[in-house]
């Protein structure tokens, strides 16, 4: 059945084709019944999946001159994923809305990108895992390159460029790793019981791991993010910072640390180094960001450097944080985008920071001003927000595993409170204009009922999740006890 | 052996033959105020029904001859790869029926079956004769085809090149296989490669490689042989300049395959990383690596889309260079899909380019702008056929490209010594991912010319480039359809182990 989440959204593709060119409106409504059905899907799914256990949707044979098969399937960590993909993309329908140009195209694109989503999390054969990544890569192009805003071209094909250089490093692995294993299949738990020889391992892990890691932000890999991001619409950087970036970081779980054990062994302290530089680097250059957007792209980098330093934990308390750490920044970073790209940009038409303390916004769109403040103090990690828990986890996993590094992790954080309130600060609550000098300009049109809406969902989540992790976290630990994880446990994972 | 059996087993050379016969006769024939638009599509319509009918007849006439000393092979695998040869020269034919450049459509017509004869004899020999005649007679027809358009002195041009270019690769060739003659004695491609064992060491079977290889560089425009590609696919009539890159491609590089792997069993030497040995493998794994190199980064500076495919051209011969290097069953069969996938997906894309040029007048990367407001089938279409040669799964040329670097890694296995050239051609589509989305970028992102009005694409275009992109996209998605029939006539030919 939750097969039917790809299949909803590539439906919706194929009936936004054929749908007349001018009718924007039911191009909204095919959209937004296609996010909701996959939604509801992957919403039921979860509560269907019983935890620990692997939840084969489809094992048809595919391609048998390769061995390539049609498997599909979940376990926790898929489930939460495409739990996360389900919400971000409803949430982005509600937020594009308003998209008056070309908006028929602007939706089967993003469609297409959720389906292509939906299909990485919730394959188990690597060469479907593999079609399915790189058809994400496409529409992420499109929908920048004529949708988006400042510098979009440049934003685009660098985004483009990047996510397809990672994949071509993936790709050399994995028909590497195919061909060394010698047996005639790409299935995951096939794969993951060859022994695969040390010094392969060695040079294949980096490749592969660096390769996905790319589209999860690692530095120094990460510059496409921002650039991408601030350059994206609403809708499209909602998904890039909540969904996309997670496929790089699922696909270093569920390829490269399940396939090579040993070479994450080898690699596991440069990961985290490169990981908490992230952490820092990230955090340091949106200090000092004047561009609203860039702000929130570079503590997206910042955030998911906590991904990655959870996933070089390898043991399952950090683990089990980079997982949560996914969905809650998913979550917080799609809210704090569409604050900063829908509510505030697409009324100022400025995301200058020393441009927007003159206009105080917090008096005249003070639902956004409240949202930017729940979200940032999501974001920078206060309890009761789903943030909470998953940095708090990675950073007890990060502890047993690296406790140099863990301590410089927590210098990240205060800076991550930092940028946060200078960002708040200076957006909304800057000095308030005399109504003199602004009287002649008309009033920023109020905050619409898809956004509040859309708002509303995402903050209800991450507060949710705050409150009660056990929600999710109760489907992803028991996750890691199947033999996929083995090597979490061999590896002297606690 | 007596004429009637000659004949009935070369009846699908002997048929089409005819049909270009009829065509002229019939061109001929036809009144004199009928325009010359209306005696294309007569023509073109015959010449398709030609093709078709050569089509069903091979489907019906299964073979498994090998007639004087493999002059001409007739058996599962040459059957097929005549068959997707015929489905390129069809959507050829499609793709030229709407033109206006010439005013005597019946030759054309004919000398692009005439070609098509040429092939596939080319396609059923195993003997060097046989292969330098058919080789000759398919060129002779191209140099034809690509001057036909007499108003243009970039067609002239570009046949001029052609013609010397490819005059000059045939005396290569011709020396190259007479030095193998006078080395072995023999004609037959087995026959060689027997003469020759033992004689690895020789300089002379050097010298008749290299010759060799250079002919046959000539013809699939591998770098450092690919001067003439660019300028020829540029002044080229469109479809012409299909042709030359779809079913002329297939061909030739089966049978340059065929006469490395056959012919010159026993020197192939090494390509592995490290482990390098003189032979015919570590030529072409060169001659791959500087195509997919040159071809690729020239490609990026290029204005004019056919210019542009011309040089993405050079770079896929290099992919498909890689394929032919393995010498194993399963690298003829990736690079017959390969070859095949990437003819449809080359006739596609010049489908497009023959839209814009009838409206545009040229084939600037800036006539394509804003393409996606004013035909928005023919710019899904090309966005099928540029995905897919940028090999973005999950299109045909994805698949291909896919499965030759696992015939490539497989050969070097278990050292994995070939993955340097599995490692440079990913690499490089990262560039060539570049230009293909520069293209799209003009088609869907950039702005049409104001009040550029939308057009109207011929039902007989429309319908093929349609056929085209689904082609591309089932290939693409369930590659065993034709991937499961290549395996099957290699087995049936016993070439499944060559």
């Amino acid at each position: 059945m939750l097969a039917w989440t790809i299949y909803s959204s590539f439906i919706g593709v194929l009936l936004l084709m054929v749908i007349p060119k001018d009718n924007a409106a039911l191009a909204r409504k095919v959209a937004i019944l296609s996010a909701l059905a996959g939604l509801i899907v992957a919403v039921a799914g979860f509560f269907q999946l019983k935890p620990g256990v692997m939840l084969h949707i489809s094992t048809r044979s595919w391609i048998s001159s390769l061995g390539a098969g049609y498997h599909l399937a979940a376990d926790g960590v898929s489930l939460t994923l495409v739990l996360l993909t389900g919400l971000a993309s409803m949430a982005g329908v509600l937020f594009s809305w308003n998209i008056q140009n070309r908006t028929k195209e602007f939706f089967a694109l993003y469609l297409a990108l959720i389906g292509a989503v939906y299909g990485v999390f919730l394959s188990f054969d690597l060469f479907l895992l593999f079609v399915f990544y790189e058809l994400a890569i496409i529409p992420k192009y499109f929908l920048i390159a004529i949708w988006g805003s400042h510098r979009r071209e440049y934003g685009a094909m660098k985004l483009a460029l990047y996510s397809f250089i990672g994949s071509a490093m993936v790709l050399a692995g994995l028909i590497s790793a195919y061909v060394v294993s010698g047996v005639h299949t790409f299935d995951l738990f096939v794969l993951a019981r060859q022994p695969f020889p040390h010094g392969f391992q060695l040079w294949a892990f980096p490749l592969v791991f660096g390769g996905f890691a790319v589209l999860a932000g690692l530095w120094p890999f990460h510059t496409w993010a921002p650039a991408g991001h601030v350059a994206a619409p609403t809708a499209a950087s909602m998904l890039l910072a909540g969904v996309v970036m997670k496929l790089g970081a699922y696909g270093c779980l569920r390829v490269a640390m399940t396939l090579f054990p040993e070479g994450l062994e080898a690699w596991k302290t440069p990961v985290a180094t490169l990981a908490v530089v992230g952490i820092v680097y990230g955090g340091l250059v949106a200090l000092v960001q004047r561009d609203f957007k860039f702000v929130i792209g570079y503590s997206s980098v910042s955030h998911m450097g906590f991904v990655l330093l959870g996933l070089a934990t390898i043991n399952t308390i950090g683990l089990s944080g980079a997982v949560l750490q996914m969905f809650s920044h998913g979550i917080i970073a799609g809210l704090l985008f569409a604050v900063v790209g829908r509510m505030v940009y697409e009324r100022t038409h400025t995301r200058d920071l020393p441009a927007l303390e003159a206009m105080g916004l917090s008096k005249s769109l003070p639902f956004a001003a409240v949202t930017f403040v729940l979200a940032g103090l999501a974001s920078m990690g206060l309890p009761g927000f789903s943030g909470f828990v998953a940095e708090l986890e990675i950073l007890l996993g990060a502890w047993r595993a690296f406790p140099s590094i863990a301590l410089v992790t927590g210098l990240g954080i205060l800076i991550s409170v930092a940028y946060m309130l200078r960002a708040m600060q200076k957006a909304f609550f800057g000095a308030v204009p005399s109504p003199v000098c602004h009287a002649d300009q008309p009033p920023l049109e109020p905050v619409s009922v898809p956004e509040r809406l859309g708002a509303a969902l995402l903050l209800g989540v991450a507060l949710l999740v705050g409150l009660y992790p056990r929600l999710l976290l109760d489907v992803i630990v028991p996750s890691f006890d199947s033999p996929l994880f083995d090597w979490l446990r061999k590896g002297g994972g606690r | 052996m007596n004429y009637p059996q000659l004949l009935s087993l070369a009846a699908p050379e002997t048929i089409l033959t005819l049909g270009a016969f009829l065509l002229l006769a019939v061109d001929l024939a036809s009144p004199r105020d009928w325009s010359a638009r209306l005696r294309f599509r007569i023509g073109g319509l015959l010449a398709c029904a030609g093709c078709a009918a050569v089509m069903i007849w091979i489907g019906m006439h299964p073979g498994h001859i090998n007639a004087f000393g493999g002059m001409l092979v007739v058996d599962p695998l040459t059957q097929l790869v005549k068959l997707v040869l015929l489905v390129l020269v069809l959507f050829a034919v499609l793709i030229s029926i709407e033109s206006t450049f010439t005013l005597h459509p019946g030759e054309y017509l004919a000398l692009i079956l005439l070609a098509t004869v040429g092939l596939m004899f080319l396609v059923s020999a195993e003997d060097v004769l046989m292969i330098f005649v058919s080789l000759e007679l398919t060129s002779l027809c191209l140099y034809v085809l690509t001057a036909f358009n007499k108003c243009s002195a970039k067609s002239a041009e570009a046949a001029l090149k052609y013609f010397l270019f490819g005059g000059v690769s045939a005396a290569f060739m011709l020396f190259g296989l007479s030095l193998l003659y006078g080395l072995s004695g023999a004609t037959n491609l087995r026959a060689i490669a027997a003469g020759l064992a033992g004689r690895e060491g020789d300089p002379l079977l050097s010298v008749a490689l290299v010759m060799t290889v250079v002919g046959f560089g000539f013809k699939v425009a591998a770098v450092p042989f690919h001067l003439w590609a660019p300028d020829a696919y540029e002044g080229a009539p469109t479809p012409s300049a299909a042709l030359i890159a779809s079913g002329s491609k297939l061909a030739v590089f089966f049978v340059f395959a065929k006469v490395l792997t056959l012919g010159f069993a026993g020197a192939e030497g090494s390509g592995a990383w490290h482990h390098f040995a003189r032979g015919w493998t570590p030529v072409i794994a060169l001659l791959a690596g500087l195509s997919m190199i040159l071809g690729n980064l020239v490609a990026i500076v290029q204005s004019g889309v056919k210019r542009l495919l011309a040089y993405s051209a050079i770079a896929h011969a290099g992919c498909m260079l890689l394929a032919v290097m393995c010498h194993s069953g399963q690298s003829l069969a990736s690079l017959v899909f390969y070859a095949a996938t990437y003819g449809l997906t080359m006739l596609g894309a010049f489908g497009v380019v023959v839209v814009v040029e009838s409206v545009a007048g040229d084939d600037k990367l800036c006539s394509f702008a804003g393409l996606s407001r004013r035909a928005p089938g023919a710019s899904f279409c090309m966005l099928v056929f540029m995905l897919s040669l940028a090999g973005i799964p999950p299109l045909a040329g994805f698949f291909g490209k896919f499965y030759v670097f696992v015939a490539v890694l497989k050969t070097g296995a278990p050292g994995l010594g070939l993955f340097w050239l599995v490692a440079l051609a990913l690499a490089m589509s990262a560039v060539s991912f570049y230009y293909y989305l520069q293209v799209l970028k003009q088609i869907y992102a950039a702005d049409s010319p104001p009040n550029a009005p939308s057009i109207r694409i011929p039902l007989l275009l429309r319908i093929s480039l349609f056929l085209l992109a689904a082609g591309v996209i089932l290939l693409g998605i369930a590659p065993d359809l034709l991937l499961g029939a290549i395996e099957r006539a290699l087995a049936a030919a016993g070439m499944d182990h060559a």
